[in-house]
C-alpha cells in the first residue's frame, strides 16, 4: 500500500509545473531578462507603429533616399543613399556575432576568449554610437531637430517637384521628431548596452564568473545586446528603406 | 538542421540548454543576415528606382526584416533551443503588437479623411 502511494507522489512531482524546479529550465535572471525584453519590444513597437500611423496619414513624406544620401564624416555629400547606414548595420550585426561568440566561449569556461570577444563587442557598440553621432550631427546641421526644420530651399531637396511648402513643412517636422525620438531611444539602448558590457567584462577580468563556475551572466547581457541589434533591424527598414 | 535541433530540444533536460550554437552555426547565421541585408540593398538601390510608386516593394522589405528578426531571436538569442513553455511565453504576447498595428493603421486612414474634411472647411 505505502509503496503505491510513494510512486504516485513521485509521478506527480515529475511534471515540469509541479514545483521544485524551474518549469522553463532557465535560470531566474535569464527568464526575467526575457520578460524585460518583451516589455521593451512593446515600447519600441508602440513608437514604430505611431511613426507608421503618422506617416500613413500624411499627404507627403520626405523621401528617405534623398534625406539620407550623404556619408557623414567624409566629403561625400550626396548621391550615396544607404551607404552610411549600411555600414552602421554591418557594425551592429558584427558586434552581435562577437557577442554570440563570447557566449559560446563562456560555455567552455574559456576566460581569455570571453574577454576578447566582449572587447570586440564593446568596440562594435562604440563604433555604432560614433556613426550615429555623425548622422545626427549631419541632420542637425541641415536644420533638422526636435521641433525644428530646415529652410524652404533645403526642404525642397527632400521632396518631389510640386509639393506645396506647407505640406513639406508639416511632414518634415513629424519626420524630424519621430526620427530623433526613435533612433535616440535606440541609441540610448546601445549606450546602456555598452556600459553593461563594460561592467560584465571587468567582472570577467577580475574572475567573478570563474569563481562562480558559470558564465551565465554573459548570456544575459548577450540577450540584451541581441535585442538592441533586433530593434535596429526594424528601425533600419522603416526609416531608411520604406 | 531542423531534425538536429529537434533532438537538441527534446534532450535539453539532459544536455542543458547550451548545445545549440557552435562556431560554425554562428557564422552561418551571420552569412544569412548579411545576405538578407544585401538583398534589401539590391531591392532599394536597383529594383525600386525602376518601379517608382510600386506598392509591392515595401512588403518585400517587411518580409525580409521579419526573416532577419527570426534568425536573430531563434539562433543568436537562442530561443529556438529553449523549452516550448518559454518560447510560447515570449512569442505569444507579441501577437498583441499585430493588434496595435491593425488598430493604428485603421485609425490613420480615418485621419486622412479627417484632414481632407478639415481642409475643405477652412
Amino acid at each position: 500500500m505505502s509503496t503505491v502511494v510513494t510512486q504516485q507522489v513521485d509521478e506527480v512531482k515529475s511534471t515540469p509545473w509541479s514545483g521544485g524546479r524551474s518549469p522553463f529550465n532557465v535560470e531566474y535572471g535569464k527568464m526575467m531578462m526575457w520578460f524585460f525584453l518583451l516589455s521593451d519590444a512593446f515600447t519600441f513597437s508602440s513608437l514604430l507603429i505611431s511613426y507608421g500611423a503618422l506617416r500613413f496619414s500624411a499627404p507627403v513624406w520626405p523621401t528617405p533616399s534623398l534625406v539620407f544620401q550623404s556619408v557623414p564624416g567624409t566629403s561625400i555629400e550626396s548621391g550615396a543613399p544607404l551607404v552610411f547606414v549600411g555600414l552602421m548595420t554591418l557594425i551592429l550585426i558584427l558586434s552581435s556575432v562577437t557577442m554570440v561568440l563570447a557566449v559560446e566561449a563562456g560555455h567552455r569556461n574559456a576566460k581569455k576568449e570571453v574577454i576578447w570577444w566582449m572587447v570586440g563587442t564593446i568596440i562594435g557598440g562604440v563604433m555604432f554610437l560614433s556613426c550615429q553621432a555623425l548622422e545626427w550631427n549631419h541632420l542637425f546641421h541641415e536644420g533638422f531637430w526636435w521641433s525644428r526644420i530646415p529652410d524652404a530651399k533645403t526642404l525642397q531637396e527632400f521632396f518631389k517637384e510640386g509639393v506645396p511648402l506647407s505640406q513639406q513643412q508639416m511632414s518634415s517636422q513629424q519626420f524630424a521628431n519621430l526620427f530623433f525620438t526613435i533612433t535616440g531611444f535606440h541609441g540610448f539602448h546601445v549606450f546602456s548596452g555598452v556600459i553593461i558590457n563594460i561592467i560584465i567584462t571587468v567582472n570577467v577580468l577580475i574572475g567573478t564568473y570563474a569563481k562562480r563556475g558559470s558564465y551565465l551572466m554573459i548570456e544575459k547581457v548577450g540577450l540584451y545586446w541581441h535585442f538592441v541589434d533586433l530593434v535596429w533591424v526594424f528601425v533600419f527598414t522603416f526609416f531608411y528603406l520604406v | 538542421m531542423s531534425s538536429e535541433t529537434a533532438t537538441i530540444h527534446h534532450d535539453d533536460a539532459a544536455h542543458g540548454e547550451h548545445e545549440g550554437m557552435t562556431k560554425k552555426r554562428i557564422l552561418n547565421v551571420f552569412y544569412i543576415l548579411l545576405g538578407i541585408t544585401a538583398v534589401e540593398f539590391f531591392v532599394a538601390l536597383v529594383i525600386a528606382p525602376k518601379h517608382p510608386g510600386a506598392l509591392w516593394i515595401n512588403p518585400i522589405y517587411i518580409v525580409l526584416t521579419l526573416v532577419k528578426a527570426f534568425y536573430i531571436i531563434a539562433y543568436f538569442m537562442h530561443l529556438k533551443f529553449e523549452k516550448m513553455g518559454l518560447i510560447m511565453a515570449i512569442v505569444l504576447p507579441v501577437l498583441f503588437i499585430i493588434g496595435l498595428i491593425l488598430v493604428l493603421t485603421n485609425e490613420s486612414h480615418y485621419w486622412i479623411e479627417l484632414r481632407r474634411a478639415l481642409s475643405s472647411l477652412l
